[in-house]
């Protein structure tokens, strides 16, 4: 069964362990500029959300990548990119409504979570417990999926509709 | 690796800012952070020099683990002269500003000289800029953090600035980052002031290695689960660092009303229990506990204040969370100053964050004043008409609005209390050490934090020895000078590491060791670490002996020394601090001058 | 059923893709008349850069890709299409006949009718073959004028500069990239482009080209000459629409197409660069001529040709842009709606530029310079029309609070634990 990130906002210390954990896996470095999963802190750090690819059921980065360079991952369900092919275009970073593939100026290439081949490294380091790698059909996963059917294309109507 | 084996120095007088390779010999002997830029000042300042003056020199420093995966990474010191005590200066810091240096590349920032006008640093890796702050100038640390990431579209901008109070050179005043976390003792931010320094704001993206990656992560993810299961880091995660306040009141070693008593009838309205509590109204002061970079603890505690509560009925302003009571806020605003109104703490402790005021000194300060006032020698005339009453709630906030704003009376508390009581001719009523307020242990009832305190290198201050154990088992002085020195050195290596002291909980040297070893090129014994410690410490004391301090330096006030404590476990005691220092001074090669000896400075390679 | 897609680009090659999910047995005929297989425009700059070999810029890499999925790809061009008898005539003489006509024949290189466009060296940039030709010439320190700062005039420039041109910018307009840029953000990319060593010449217009020893000599309007060894024509592209004069297909700028991507003709739809459809942003037709505009019309004409109605909200208009590592990127009425609000913050200085447009508490538009970070969101907050309530007010005061304003106002969103 394909599994995935569940995230707990209201678990979220702030720590960015996640953050760490997620740029060592990637780049060998610690390093949150570079980290595919970011937290948000707002009102003097009261609200922390750790926030990332939900691997959209769209599809967006994929669908606009022009050189198919965005691809599926069968076993995981992740989109992954292949940086070999990647040219750095950035369409996918404006498609992407979530915003969750970015440009990494120094490789010039974009980089998104891929839940590390399916044994996601910040879900193991956060210490509370606020991001999870579960079953993806558990009860409380899909609040991001809905909302990224209502960005489908022909989801809504036209202006005015 | 594990440092960045880059120093960052700006000189405000000239306007420049070069970057220069890391001396790594230093770094060999004095590892990182605390040790590191105490090295680095000794070597860049005189230290007769006037601490508010262009010579004296200013260091953000960041260790070789600030900003790894190892738990607590986010910590930074401030190292400087202090203004308060004359002393060396080293102010250690959490939240994300000191994690966010060292990703832009450096070690250590070392600012000197005094800029013509206002002035504010960016840094974004090796871009660095000199930016002229007129704008900013009399805003509040709020409003700098905000107009600085807005002015550069940098939301990830991590901000340390000072408010007023450091502008105009309030003793105490600290450098407050990430808007609630404070480089806060012995008067940083008022050195900042004086270099016409606001702020430094940092990004970087160039991130932190480690010298062998694969034992690193082993390692670290063995001291994350020791952590994780101690009960004293579950203490702090779930209580804070206030859950102290219950114990030093159970003990009768809480200051209260300027050390007259050593215990607080009001604790019950100022304690872990009392933040959690909901009121009738339906308020409940903590929301939420948040962690520092890097921490697996969380001991931060996110608190507000209630609506109706006068401090902010008329304010909407304050009407948001921000960085909560720790414990020695929740003393220097509660049990020292005998008041015991949850909410005015919490304001008070707010406005503390919003100017760049350290709470201790502050609190530490209004309570000598109080006293005075008690006594008739200050009067309304005095104070703007305020009544510094202990236990008025509404004169702390009051009071520290004023001094954050160096405003009226607010402008003498700004002098810190030994200068304050000197000045109204009661030098006795200011307990300080070296001219700092003490943080919240009574040493009559804890003798060898009582030791700790008198020979601290920064004056009186909780943070660089650790003798609770022992304190709790035997009340007396014997005994006292071995476990105080060894933590006074143990925590000197730990200052210098970029961790956090409250990892002490769980992990021993060992567990440092191996996070150092694995993270750092060479070869790092528990022995080579200690010793690391004992030379920064020694260093510390040359850097003070120098400037002009003395063995009569190493007291305590006299209603400590003289007047036994009136009540608790220790009842009847006074602080023996003559049976403890000369074996101290012994144990530390010193000699009975408290220099250390020759053959210390060796054995530490001190010499020269 | 017989489905015939005119046009190889990503429109065509994403449709016949969707059709041959869609409709298993459909026979998938795929025009394009250009040699190579089909390839995107959008990696012609990081070819010219030396980053990618000629088959890195292909839509496809897996080998047969388009054998194994059934999909016929044939060279040639279409001439007519005669609706009547439902067949398109070909260039090469045969004639297609079809059930279901995909119009996606995207747009070439226009060039201003000025003496001197059809020298050698004188190059537009929109082919494979134009970009080896413009490879050929691009030595070191060569110098070039590129004619146009439009989109593909600052993508290549990068090009230009990563190969150490000597480069001279010539756009008629009073500012660069004056269809993505307001002359806030215009003037913000000429003065980053003369930081760079680029010189940039706007309200400038050439008037004649002619052979100079082995160069070429420009005139300008102003009566300056410039001599260089290389010209790039980017001044922009029209569709290819000249085919289907005669077709009875609505055309107007492009191939009129409803939100159904289909023309008037029962059996003729349009896609991409070529068809002018449903504008999410005004009501309106609009062409946006951009990559993840004709990947999505080439999905939803490909399901409304095998038979699933599928309705299409119309396409926002959107673009980033990599202007010598100064990252642009404009959405929607970045101009600004009749009525509305406007949030603006900039940096002069630091080369930042965040400019947000609202009608009512709805974000409409923005333009963003120096800003890659989460910027998917502002194409998020505009496409699912999210109500910002009382969070409009504190984008206006700091518009760079716009992912707080997502996090807190996005339904269902990550930011509600």
């Amino acid at each position: 069964m394909q599994k995935s990130l569940l995230i707990d906002p209201a678990k979220c210390t702030s720590c960015l362990q996640c953050e760490m954990a997620c740029s060592f896996e990637h780049e060998g470095v610690f390093n949150p500029a570079k980290s595919r999963i970011k937290v948000f802190e707002f009102e003097h750090g009261l609200r922390a959300i750790p926030y990332t690819c939900t691997q959209c059921a769209e599809a967006w980065c994929m669908q606009a990548c022009p050189v198919e360079a965005i691809t599926k991952n069968l076993a995981t369900g992740a989109m992954e990119v292949n940086e070999a092919t990647c040219v750095g275009c950035k369409v996918c970073t404006i498609a992407c409504p979530f915003g969750t593939i970015n440009y990494n100026q120094s490789t010039g290439k974009v980089i998104k979570c891929d839940l590390c081949g399916g044994d996601p490294e910040c879900a193991k380091a956060c210490p509370t417990g606020a991001i999870t790698y579960v079953d993806a059909d558990w009860t409380g996963y899909g609040r991001m999926e809905a909302w990224a059917v209502k960005t489908h294309a022909e989801a809504t109507a036209g202006p005015g509709g | 690796m594990g440092w960045q084996k880059k120093v960052l120095r700006v000189d405000l007088t000239k306007g420049s800012c070069e970057p220069e390779p890391l001396n790594m010999d230093w770094a060999a002997a004095y590892l990182g952070e605390r040790g590191l830029a105490t090295k680095y000042l000794w070597e860049n300042m005189d230290p007769k020099a006037d601490p508010m003056g262009p010579d004296n020199v200013l260091i953000f420093a960041t260790g070789p683990l600030t900003g790894t995966m190892a738990s607590t990474s986010g910590r930074y010191a401030v190292i400087t002269k202090g203004p308060l005590t004359g002393a060396i200066a080293c102010s250690n810091s959490g939240g994300k500003f000191g994690a966010e240096l060292k990703f832009a590349g450096y070690d250590l920032l070392i600012i000197q000289g005094v800029a013509s006008e206002p002035v504010y640093l960016h840094i974004v890796d090796e871009q660095v800029e000199i930016v002229p702050a007129g704008e900013l100038w009399g805003k509040t640390v709020w409003e700098t953090e905000e107009w600085i990431k807005a002015k550069h579209q940098n939301p990830l901008l991590k901000v340390a600035s000072i408010g007023v109070a450091g502008e105009r050179g309030v003793r105490f005043a600290c450098i407050i980052n990430d808007l609630h976390r404070a480089a806060g003792r012995s008067g940083v931010g008022a050195v900042m002031g004086s270099k016409n320094l606001k702020a430094v704001a940092v990004y970087g993206t160039i991130g932190v290695t480690v010298d062998d990656p694969k034992r690193f992560m082993a390692v670290v993810r063995e001291t994350h689960a020791l952590l994780a299961e101690n009960d004293g880091r579950k203490e702090l995660t779930e209580l804070g660092t206030n859950a102290m306040i219950d114990s030093m009141q159970a003990f009768g070693s809480l200051p209260t009303r300027n050390f007259h008593e050593v215990q607080f009838e009001g604790v019950s309205k100022i304690n872990p229990e009392a933040m959690e509590k909901v009121t009738p109204g339906g308020h409940r002061n903590l929301l939420a506990n948040k962690a520092c970079f890097g921490c697996t603890i969380a001991c931060g505690r996110i608190a507000h204040i209630d609506e109706t509560h006068f401090t902010i009925v008329n304010r909407p302003k304050y009407r948001h969370a921000s960085g909560g009571l720790e414990y020695e806020t929740a003393y220097a605003f509660g049990p020292l100053l005998g008041i015991d109104d949850i909410d005015a703490l919490t304001f008070a402790s707010f406005l503390m964050n919003e100017h760049g005021m350290d709470p201790i000194s502050f609190g530490g300060t209004l309570a000598s004043a109080m006293e005075l006032y008690e006594m008739g020698v200050i009067t309304d005339k005095d104070t703007d008409g305020v009544a510094l009453k202990f236990g008025n709630a509404e004169a702390l906030t009051v009071m520290a609005e004023k001094t954050g704003k160096y405003e009226g009376f607010g402008q003498v508390l700004g002098l810190g209390s030994k200068l304050l009581c000197e000045k109204y001719g009661h030098p006795e009523l200011s307990m300080t050490v070296k001219g700092q307020e003490f943080a919240g242990y009574d040493s009559r009832a804890l003798q060898g934090m009582g030791l700790g305190f008198a020979t601290s290198n920064r004056g009186a201050c909780h943070l660089k020895h650790d003798v609770f154990t022992q304190d709790m088992e035997d009340q007396t002085g014997q005994g006292k000078a071995k476990p105080c020195k060894d933590s006074q050195d143990l925590i000197s290596m730990v200052d210098s590491t970029g961790l956090c002291l409250f990892t002490m909980a769980a992990w021993g040297v060992e567990e440092f060791q191996q996070q150092i070893d694995a993270a750092c090129a060479g070869d790092w014994t528990v022995e080579r670490l200690l010793e690391i410690g004992e030379r920064v410490w020694n260093l510390e004391r040359l850097f003070n002996l120098r400037a002009g301090l003395t063995a009569a330096d190493d007291s305590l006030p006299k209603r400590l020394l003289e007047v036994p404590a009136p009540s608790g476990t220790a009842k009847g005691q006074v602080a023996e601090l003559d049976i403890m220092l000369p074996e101290y001074y012994q144990l530390r090669g010193w000699t009975p001058e408290g220099v250390p000896s020759s053959e210390t400075l060796d054995r530490l390679q001190l010499q020269g | 059923m017989d489905y015939v897609i005119l046009g190889a680009g990503p429109a065509g090659v994403i449709a016949a893709e969707t059709l041959r999910k869609a409709d298993p047995a459909g026979s998938v005929t795929v025009v394009g008349d250009e040699p190579e297989p089909p390839y995107s425009r959008m990696a012609i700059p990081y070819l010219l850069i030396e980053d990618i070999g000629e088959d890195g810029t292909y839509l496809r890499h897996g080998e047969g890709h388009y054998a194994d999925l059934g999909i016929e790809v044939r060279r040639d061009r279409a001439t007519a299409v005669s609706p009547a008898e439902r067949t398109v005539a070909l260039a090469g003489g045969a004639s297609l006949s079809y059930d279901r006509l995909l119009i996606a024949t995207g747009s070439r290189a226009a060039v201003p009718p000025i003496p001197g466009m059809d020298l050698p060296g004188v190059e537009t940039c929109w082919t494979l073959e134009d970009a080896r030709k413009i490879a050929a010439r691009m030595h070191p320190g060569a110098r070039v004028v590129l004619m146009g700062a439009g989109f593909i005039g600052c993508i290549v420039l990068q090009a230009l500069a990563a190969r150490r041109l000597e480069v001279t910018v010539v756009e008629m307009a009073e500012r660069m990239l004056p269809r993505m840029m307001d002359e806030t953000g215009g003037e913000m990319i000429a003065r980053w482009c003369e930081g760079q060593g680029v010189a940039v010449r706007t309200g400038a217009e050439v008037t004649g080209i002619e052979a100079a020893g082995d160069g070429l000599r420009l005139s300008l309007a102003s009566g300056e000459a410039l001599e260089v060894e290389l010209v790039i024509c980017a001044t922009g592209v029209r569709p290819n629409i000249g085919f289907l004069d005669a077709s009875g297909v609505a055309l107007d700028a492009g191939v009129l197409v409803d939100h159904h991507l289909a023309t008037n003709v029962d059996g003729v739809y349009a896609a991409g660069d070529v068809a002018q459809g449903p504008d999410f942003s005004t009501g309106g037709q609009a062409i946006h001529a951009i990559q993840p505009t004709a990947a999505e019309h080439g999905r939803i004409a490909a399901l409304n040709m095998a038979g699933q109605r599928t309705h299409y909200r119309g396409s926002l208009a959107m673009n980033v842009l990599n202007t010598l590592g100064l990252v642009s990127s404009s959405f929607g009425l970045w101009m600004g709606a009749d009525g509305g609000q406007r949030a603006v913050a900039v940096d002069a200085a630091g080369f930042k530029y965040l400019r947000l447009e609202f009608q009512d508490d709805v974000l409409v538009g923005a333009l963003a310079l120096g800003l890659t970070r989460h910027v998917g969101v502002i194409r998020g907050l505009i496409q699912t029309r999210i109500r910002l309530g009382p969070w409009k007010e504190r984008l206006i005061a700091d518009p760079h609070g716009i992912m707080a304003a997502y996090l807190e106002c996005a339904p269902g969103g990550a930011a509600r634990g």
